[in-house]
This record gives C-alpha cells, sequence and structure tokens, in this order.
C-alpha cells in the first residue's frame, strides 16, 4: 500500500509503531498523498474520465450528507434525491434566469436545502423507521411532479427542463473547463469532508450517535433530540443540496427525469455500499454508483440491472457493513498481526 | 353523481389491486420483521411463470395452483439461499439485498420475455355488469373477492394454527423462539414462501387490469406500501383498508380538487398519510409498540 | 485503534482506489480505414427499458448490412451503450462515445430529455446527431443546431392532421383528451390546440360549429391504471376521444371506454397503433372504428401479405432478431431509420467526414423505403431537417387498419 512508503525505518518496537500509527503525523502525510494524486489526475486522465471522477466526488459529497443522518443519527430517508433536485433547480433557474454566477448558486442552493430540510425534519421527529422512509419516499416521489407543475413551468421549464453553459476557468487559470470543475468539485469535496468529520468527531456527533443507539437514554442526559433531529436532517439536505447543486453545473443540465425514485434509492445503496456511519464510506459509495452502472453495461446489455443486482447482493453477502467497514476490519487485522508477529511483548498497548 | 359514485368504485378496484399486494408485504412483516422491497417484481415473476403455464396450454386453474407452489418453493429458495447469510446484518443491508433483488428479476423477465405488454387472462366473466349508469367489472368484483378471502386466511392462520404463532414468533423474539424449540430458520423461510404465495395471487389478480409487463408492479408497491403503513403494517385488516384507501382517495382528489388534478394525486394522497401518520404513528390498525429502556 | 487510524486507512485505500480508477484504460484508438462507428445511447435498464428493443434492433440490421459486405466495403462499429433513460447517465456516455470511442456520428440516442441534455454538446463539438429517436419538434432546427436531426414525423406535425380531421369531419366536436404527463405528451397537446385553433380559423367556424377541448386528463408513465381518468372523461359528455398514450396505457384505455359504456370517436396517437402489440391486447372487436394516422406498414397487417418489402422484413425478422425482441412496431422503426442511414452513408462513399455525413444527411431526395407506406417519400435539405412529413389517416376494421383519403402532410 501506499502508506507502507512512508514508515520510517527506525521504528522498530511494535508499542513504538503503534504510537507512530497513532501520531499526528501519518494523517498528515497520509491526507497530503491522497490530495497530491486526486490533484495530479487531470494531467494524467482524458477530460471524459475526469468528468467520470468529478461525477463521483460530486455523489460523495451528497452520500455525506446522506451517511450524517442515517449513518450516525438512525433516521432513514427514501427521499434525498427530492434534496438533490432542489439544489440543482436553484443553481440552473439562478443561472437561466438571473444570470448570476454559479458560485453563489451553490451557497444559495445549500441555504435552501438547509431550510427545507430543517422544516422537513421536524414533523419527521414523530416517526421513525419505515414510517420515516415512508414520509421521505413521497417526498421523492412528489418532487418531479411539482417540477412539471403547470402552475411552475415558467421557472422550472416544465417537463423540458433547463440547459446551462458550462463555466470557464477563472482567473485566467490554464485549465479547461473540465479540468476547472474536477478540481472545483474537489476542493468542495475537501470542505464537506472536513466539516463532516469535524461535526461528527465533537459534541455534535456525539450527540446524534447517542440519540440513534439509545433516544430515551440521550433525551435522559439531556441532549435536546428534537433540536438535534431537525438540524441534522437540515445539515443533510444542505449537502445534498450542495451536490445537486454541482451536478447541475457539471451536467448542464436539469430535467424532471433526472430525479426519479431511483436517484434516491441508488443514494441509499451508496452509504450502504460504501459503509454506513463512516466518512469515508461517502467516498467508495460515490466511487460505486457512478461506475458500477456501467460495468453492469459492459458485462451484459442484456439484463444491466441483474448485473448490478448481482453486484449489490454479492458485497452485501461478503461485506455487510459495506466497504468501510470491511476495510476497517481488514487494517485492523493487518496491524494486530505484524504486531503479533514482530514482537514478543504480548499485546500491544493501547494508547 | 353517477360519476361520483363511478369513481369511488373505480378507486375500490384499483385500491383492490393495491391491497392484495399489502397483504403480501404484511405477510413477509409478520415472519421476518423486513418489509421486502423486491416483493412487487417477485410477484411479476410469478405471474410470468403462470402466463408461460397458460400459454403452454395448461387449464387457468391448474396454472393459477402450480403457480402457488412454485412461487412458495421460490421464496423458500430465496431466503434460504440468500437472506439468511445477511439475518444479523443491519436492517439496511438487508434492504439493501432486496433493492438487487428488485433489479434481478426486473431485468431478468424482461430479458426472458421482453417488454411488450402480454395478456394475461381473467377466471372470472368478460362482460361488464350494469346497475342503472354504474358499471362493474367482473373481474374487479372477483379480485376484490380473492383479496377479501387471501385476508381471511391469513387472519386465521396467525391466530389459531400453531404453525403462525410459531412464525409470528420467531420474526419478533427469535432468541427466545430457538428456547422453546421453535425452528426459527425454518420458520423464517415458510414466511418467505407465503409471502411470495400471496404476491404471486396478487400479480395474477393485477395482470388482466393493467396487462402483464416487467414494469407492472413498480408503482404498485409504492401504492401497497403506502396503503400498508397507513393501516399498520402489523395488521392485515389494516393494511387492506390502507389499499382501498389510498384507491378511492386518489381517484376522487385527482377529479375533484381542480388544482391538484393527475399530476399531484398520489402526492397529496400520500401527504394525507403522512399526515395520518403523524397522529398516529403506528398506522390506523396498528399496534402501538412501546419502547423499553 | 481502529478510529484513531481513520485518515491513515482513509489515505492508503482512497488513494490506491483512485490509481486503480485511473489505471483504467483511456484508450482514444482512432478507427481504421475498414470501419465506420456509430454511436448511440439506449435505455435497457430502468422503468424505461422497453424502448431498449428499439436499439437492439439496430444493431440486428446492422448486423445485416454487414454481413452483405458493409457500405463501400466498410463494416459497421455500433457501439450502444445504456443510459437508463437519466439525462445525467446520457451525457456521461455520449461524452465516452464522442471522446474515447471516437464515434463517426450518433445515431437514434432515444429520449427527449436525454436529448436536449447533449443537444448543446453534440453541436459543440461537430459531431453528427442523426435521426434522434423522438419525435419532439425542437429536433429540426438547422439554423441554431446544424449537427442535430429528426427523422419521424414531428409530434406537433401529427397531432395537426389529427385537428385537421376532426374540423372536417365531426362539427361541433366536444373533444376530451387523455396524454402522458412528459414532453410526448405536452408536444403532441400543444400541437393539437395550435391545429384546432388555426383550422377553425382557416374554415371560419363559430359558436355550435367550431370543436372544441371539453376536458384534458394527464396520467404519469407510473400510474397502474388510467380508470378514473376514462370515467372523468366520459363525464364530461366528449364525443370524441384524443389517445395520447404509449401502448400500454393505449390497450388500457380502449378496453376500458368499452367496458364502462362510453363510445366515442376514439383517435389514438401513432405511437400506439400495433395490431399485436396495442389492439390485440386489448381485444381486437373492442379497437374498431379507432382512428389514426401512420407511415409504416404494420406486419401484422393481411394487406402486405404479398407485398416484396415486408417479404424481405419478415425474413430479416426470422434470421436476425431473437424471438424476445420481435416487437413489431419497434422492429420496423428500426429497421426503416436504419436503412435511411445506410442510404447516407452509402452516398457519402470514401469520405467519411463529419461535414460530409452531414451534407449528405441534408441532401435526401424523394427517398422510398419498402416498410414505409407506399407514396411517402422522405426529403431533407439544408433548411429542412424534418425526413418524414407525410402520413395517412386510417381506420380500425377489427382485422386491419384500412387507409383512407391521401397522404397529408401538415410540415
Amino acid at each position: 500500500m501506499v502508506t507502507s512508503t512512508v514508515t520510517p525505518k527506525t521504528i522498530k518496537s511494535p508499542a513504538a509503531r503503534t504510537a507512530w500509527l497513532n501520531g499526528r503525523y501519518p494523517r498528515v502525510a497520509a491526507m497530503a498523498v491522497v490530495l497530491v494524486v486526486a490533484a495530479s489526475l487531470p494531467l494524467v486522465m482524458s477530460d471524459y474520465r475526469l468528468f467520470q471522477f468529478t461525477l463521483a466526488y460530486i455523489y460523495a459529497i451528497a452520500l455525506l450528507g446522506l451517511n450524517l443522518l442515517i449513518g450516525y443519527n438512525g433516521q432513514f430517508s427514501l427521499g434525498h434525491g427530492a434534496f438533490f433536485a432542489i439544489g440543482a433547480y436553484t443553481t440552473a433557474i439562478m443561472i437561466d434566469r438571473w444570470d448570476i454566477g454559479y458560485g453563489w448558486t451553490i451557497i444559495a442552493a445549500g441555504a435552501i436545502c438547509l431550510v427545507v430540510g430543517f422544516l422537513f425534519g421536524i414533523p419527521a421527529l414523530r416517526i421513525e423507521g419505515m414510517y420515516l422512509a415512508l414520509a421521505t419516499l413521497a417526498l421523492a416521489l412528489a418532487t418531479p411532479q411539482f417540477l412539471k407543475y403547470h402552475l411552475f413551468e415558467g421557472w422550472t421549464g416544465g417537463v423540458q427542463g433547463i440547459v446551462i453553459d458550462k463555466p470557464e476557468a477563472p482567473f485566467g487559470l490554464p485549465l479547461n473547463p473540465d479540468q476547472w470543475l474536477y478540481f472545483f468539485t474537489l476542493a468542495i469535496l475537501l470542505l464537506a469532508f472536513v466539516l463532516g468529520w469535524n461535526l461528527v468527531r465533537g459534541r455534535t456527533g456525539r450527540a446524534l450517535v447517542a440519540i440513534r443507539d439509545h433516544r430515551i437514554a440521550a433525551q435522559s442526559m439531556g441532549i435536546n433530540t428534537a433540536l438535534y433531529k431537525s438540524l441534522i436532517f437540515g445539515v443533510s439536505a444542505l449537502y445534498t443540496g450542495v451536490a445537486g447543486a454541482l451536478s447541475a453545473i457539471v451536467i448542464q443540465f436539469v430535467a424532471p427525469d433526472s430525479f426519479t425514485l431511483f436517484l434516491s434509492i441508488f443514494f441509499v445503496v451508496g452509504i450502504v455500499v460504501g459503509g454506513l456511519g463512516s466518512i469515508t464510506g461517502a467516498i467508495y459509495g460515490g466511487f460505486f454508483i457512478q461506475f458500477v452502472p456501467n460495468i453492469a453495461d459492459a458485462i451484459s446489455q442484456a439484463a444491466p440491472w441483474a448485473i448490478y443486482g448481482i453486484f449489490l447482493i454479492v458485497f452485501m453477502l461478503v461485506m455487510p457493513l459495506g466497504i468501510a467497514g470491511f476495510l476497517a476490519i481488514l487494517w485492523h487485522r493487518l496491524i494486530m498481526g505484524r504486531l503479533a508477529s514482530d514482537g514478543n511483548e504480548g499485546h500491544p498497548t493501547e494508547t | 353523481m353517477e360519476s361520483f359514485l363511478q369513481q369511488v368504485v373505480s378507486g375500490l378496484a384499483t385500491g383492490g389491486i393495491y391491497a392484495a399486494l399489502a397483504l403480501a408485504l404484511v405477510m413477509i412483516y409478520h415472519s421476518t420483521n423486513h418489509l421486502n422491497f423486491a416483493q412487487g417484481e417477485m410477484a411479476m415473476f410469478s405471474t410470468y411463470i403462470s402466463w408461460s403455464l397458460i400459454n403452454a396450454g395448461v387449464p387457468y386453474w391448474i396454472a393459477f395452483f402450480a403457480t402457488l407452489v412454485i412461487a412458495f418453493a421460490g421464496g423458500v429458495v430465496i431466503e434460504r439461499l440468500i437472506i439468511r447469510w445477511v439475518e444479523d446484518a443491519p436492517v439496511l443491508t438487508v434492504v439493501i439485498v432486496f433493492i438487487g433483488l428488485l433489479m434481478i428479476f426486473n431485468s431478468v423477465a424482461g430479458w426472458i420475455y421482453s417488454y411488450d405488454i402480454k395478456v394475461f387472462p381473467s377466471p372470472f366473466p368478460d362482460q361488464p355488469i350494469q346497475i342503472g349508469t354504474l358499471y362493474l367489472g367482473p373481474h374487479d368484483v372477483g379480485a376484490i373477492a380473492v383479496t377479501l378471502i387471501v385476508l381471511a386466511i391469513l387472519f386465521l392462520f396467525f391466530r389459531y394454527t400453531s404453525l403462525g404463532l410459531a412464525m409470528r414468533a420467531a420474526a419478533e423474539n427469535p432468541e427466545s423462539s430457538r428456547l422453546v424449540g421453535i425452528r426459527v430458520g425454518r420458520m423464517l423461510g415458510m414466511g418467505w414462501g407465503l409471502a411470495a404465495l400471496i404476491g404471486a395471487v396478487a400479480g395474477m389478480m393485477v395482470a388482466p387490469i393493467v396487462f402483464l409487463d416487467p414494469n407492472m408492479m413498480a408503482g404498485i408497491l409504492i401504492y401497497a406500501f403506502a396503503g400498508a403503513m397507513f393501516g399498520g403494517i402489523s395488521s392485515p385488516g389494516g393494511a387492506v383498508f390502507g389499499g382501498f384507501f389510498l384507491g378511492v382517495t386518489e381517484n376522487l382528489a385527482g377529479s375533484y380538487i381542480p388544482f391538484i388534478g393527475n399530476e399531484l394525486k398520489l402526492s397529496v394522497a400520500l401527504v394525507i398519510i403522512v399526515v395520518v401518520l403523524l397522529v398516529r404513528p403506528s398506522g390506523i390498525f396498528g399496534k402501538v409498540t412501546v419502547s423499553r429502556v | 485503534m481502529c478510529s484513531r487510524n481513520h485518515w491513515l486507512r482513509l489515505a492508503a485505500m482512497t488513494a490506491g482506489l483512485i490509481l486503480v480508477f485511473a489505471a483504467f484504460p483511456g484508450d482514444q484508438t482512432a478507427y481504421g480505414q475498414d470501419e465506420i462507428r456509430i454511436g448511440n445511447t439506449n435505455p435497457y435498464s430502468g422503468p424505461a427499458s422497453s424502448y431498449g428493443t428499439i436499439g437492439r434492433a439496430i444493431g440486428f440490421y446492422f448486423n445485416k448490412v454487414n454481413d452483405e459486405g458493409g457500405i463501400n466495403g466498410r463494416k459497421i462499429n455500433y457501439i450502444s451503450y445504456d443510459d437508463g433513460y437519466s439525462p445525467p447517465r446520457t451525457v456521461e456516455q455520449i461524452r465516452k462515445l464522442v471522446e474515447q470511442d471516437r464515434v463517426h456520428l450518433l445515431f437514434q440516442t432515444l429520449g427527449t430529455p436525454t436529448n436536449s441534455a447533449i443537444h448543446k454538446y453534440v453541436n459543440k463539438k461537430k459531431i453528427p446527431h442523426l435521426f434522434v429517436a423522438t419525435g419532439a419538434t425542437k429536433w429540426g432546427n438547422p439554423k441554431e443546431y446544424p449537427w442535430t436531426m429528426g427523422w419521424q414525423p414531428n409530434y406537433q406535425t401529427v397531432s395537426k392532421i389529427f385537428a385537421q380531421y376532426v374540423i372536417e369531419n365531426v362539427p361541433g366536436a366536444r373533444i376530451g383528451i387523455l396524454y402522458q404527463n412528459d414532453d410526448y405528451g405536452k408536444d403532441y397537446l400543444y400541437g393539437f390546440k395550435a391545429g384546432l385553433a388555426e383550422g377553425i380559423e382557416r374554415a371560419g367556424l363559430t359558436g355550435d360549429q367550431a370543436p372544441r377541448i371539453v376536458m384534458e386528463q394527464s396520467y404519469e408513465v407510473t400510474d397502474p391504471t388510467i380508470d378514473s381518468q376514462i370515467i372523468n372523461l366520459k363525464t364530461s359528455g366528449a364525443n370524441v376521444f384524443f389517445n395520447i398514450s404509449i401502448p400500454k396505457f393505449a390497450a388500457q384505455a380502449i378496453k376500458r371506454i368499452k367496458a364502462i359504456g362510453w363510445d366515442p370517436l376514439h383517435i389514438i396517437n401513432d405511437v400506439s397503433t400495433s395490431i399485436d402489440a396495442v389492439l390485440r391486447p386489448a381485444g381486437l372487436e373492442n379497437a374498431i372504428g379507432l382512428i389514426s394516422a401512420q407511415y409504416i406498414k404494420d406486419p401484422a397487417s393481411p394487406e402486405w401479405a404479398d407485398d416484396p418489402g415486408m417479404i424481405d422484413f419478415l425474413k430479416f425478422m426470422d434470421k436476425y432478431v431473437p424471438a424476445e425482441s420481435r416487437n413489431p412496431a419497434f422492429t420496423v422503426y428500426a429497421y426503416s431509420v436504419s436503412q435511411t442511414l445506410v442510404y447516407v452513408l452509402e452516398r457519402c462513399g470514401d469520405d467519411l467526414s463529419r461535414e460530409n455525413i452531414m451534407r449528405q444527411a441534408a441532401n435526401i431526395r424523394n427517398l422510398e423505403l419498402p416498410m414505409l407506406l407506399p407514396g411517402i417519400k422522405i426529403n431533407t435539405g439544408p433548411d429542412d431537417f424534418y425526413p418524414i412529413e407525410q402520413m395517412q389517416m386510417q381506420r380500425f376494421d377489427g382485422e386491419k387498419w384500412v387507409r383512407f383519403g391521401d397522404l397529408l402532410s401538415a410540415g
């Protein structure tokens, strides 16, 4: 693996190595490696591949938001395609009607989704599990209907949708639009990632998980469950809305047919396959929902969904905790195994 | 007024379709505590099997019961082959497996049988019954009757047979069930088999109305799901009521509330259901579950 | 420990993953001299997958062309990808076809929203985007989009033909309309209303003499049934029923109307006239008296039993099309549109530049095809990007469609 190359040779004792592996330094180094790899992709990849990666990153942002809600807070949503659509349409309408810079439209899309999500989260407090799934499903089903509803046609373009232009790179950067959007999306993904990680690592994250695992106990410990639950619904919608806004810019087109129920379903597929309750899982999930349909199409055009379905089932049977969960177990075993065979001190000391 | 009555009758007929599939959802919920999103596609696939048999010259009722047997066996096989490996996995992992099954059945049906609509015969007479200015389809009436019969059987089965009781026990508390000697694995397999069987009945009652094609159940599953949740997923009678309620509500809302129209009728019906669920979170006839601290 | 190594794990795995994907071949293979690369997208998965039959049938026809020696000695390399009828995936697949597979042209990409999503892109890239598989009216706009061309009579044209028929034959008609709530249904609806208004003005009809629309009812493709809509239309007192629906719902409507004792003049759009795929499922006796218009021959009609074009077509079906893909209407459509493309490519000679392909596509003169109705000619020009603009009215007699009147063109 990439990280083994940066392991200093001087560290010998397992305990010391554990300490080193847990230290701050390798995280930064690893982060840097990932960033360098990601940032150098435009040098080696065609515009078309960059475009695919950009889409995968966009899905990852949406999945990150959904994971905050489902994975960390235990609220099930089958309707996040709706927020993706709201974000996308906000951007498309603002660019198309008012010629507003795309950067601002993303902020607006996020803000609108935050509010809508928060408001939706309030009634959702009363219902749980499959009932919440039904309520969010209703949201996903209603969204395309409203997008083509005749009273809103003047804004949404009705069934015809809205076509927008692709932005050029600013400040005279020597990048073509695909490369620029790749970096732009990568930057937002990074931001989303850092914010999300800070959120779940801190006080808020502990509260969310406490609510997920035992609502009544959390309540009796003084956590304002109602506030947290509707707040996280809003934050989750914000992430997904920002992703939707980015997708409108990258695809240059929005239409009701882009936001069917299956979009919401594939989001859920993405976070479960990627790994519930894991920040990195969103990235694996993003890649999964971006690339697996193409792989299925390449394997069998007679029945692509059958191949996709088999992929899903096999993934779930082999990795019931998703890719992130699987890798965590693998990594754990790898380190533990190496430690055990390296030294004679017995169990490594946990720091 | 006559148009109003005709809308109600038509709503009951489509509601009967939703109710039939909703029963299959309740069945699987009762016996496994899961909601099977692939239920609709399994029903569709069973109907294709029945269609193949009838097309090969098998008389309707023989094909009907043969399909029930095949569907039952298929359900058991799916449970034993795939589902049991994720039995202890998180709920969402199981949900993804269901979505995988949905995609496989949908795609394979299209691959084998093509996506053209197929005529599926009805066991009931063809000529509409006319009462004044009101027209009743004999198949609609027959299908509703079949749904109610299935409901009655289901009710008796779960309440009075030891097998039904054992299945409920296995779903609600597998650990204790094992202690009292119930073979939980076998019960789960049975549950899948019975749900697939009820789904097959639903499919064979639905297909003469909407025509048989691989996407036949996609829309109906959503209605059935909503109907089942509305009536209360733990109550078969409630689920059937929910199906009928949904069928009638969407017809009336779509026809008589001008700004809703057909474009928003499903959305409105769903909103009504969600609002009701806010007041009664376990559905109209559902059992209120008390969480233990 | 697990959680503390979070970043490390993330880094290793993500970097690994990205490297794996980056290592995917970005092959930008140039095409050889002896092949013609044709790109296509179709919904092979998802709720619209019934249309995938068209994409497959085109492939079967190109197999036949290749077996017979190809075009000017070149073999057709037909590359068709699944887009699931989802515009974002269409954009992705089209970019793959253009930037990675380097196709000569795009052909029969299916669907209105999907084609809308790539409309600008292909015109900017100057890729011939020929004979798109949608009847929306916007594909014939050579001034703004000189690289995109439709094929079938566009929805508005067809709709105007129907409006004209009503004006001429049913004085004071009260019209009820059922339409699919998407671009296809709305384009039809719009064309019908426009045609009705123009026709009424032209004929100088006033008051009770002028036909009027008494009710419009929409349905969604995901609706299980359209019973409720049919009841409302009956209640509206309409005596003409204009049915803008796809085969499944058209068949339901034909059957349902009779079952609730409604007996209007039933005009059905050309999308759903197939005897085998629509009328037979609905019950042929229920379909007696249906009015429609068409431009292709129906293989189920006994009228064409001895027609040489039909005999060739059935031979093609037997030899190249597997049994489960033999949707009659879709296959005739795919067969004819592929023949149009082959004609264009033959006329390109050895100059397969994109400009020349487009020039030839916009220069078709009086082309007659074996499976188009007799007399229908395909014509295009630099200002005319609507290849087929003629149709003929027809009435169903319980066994076959009986054509009547002259060839109509509302183009």
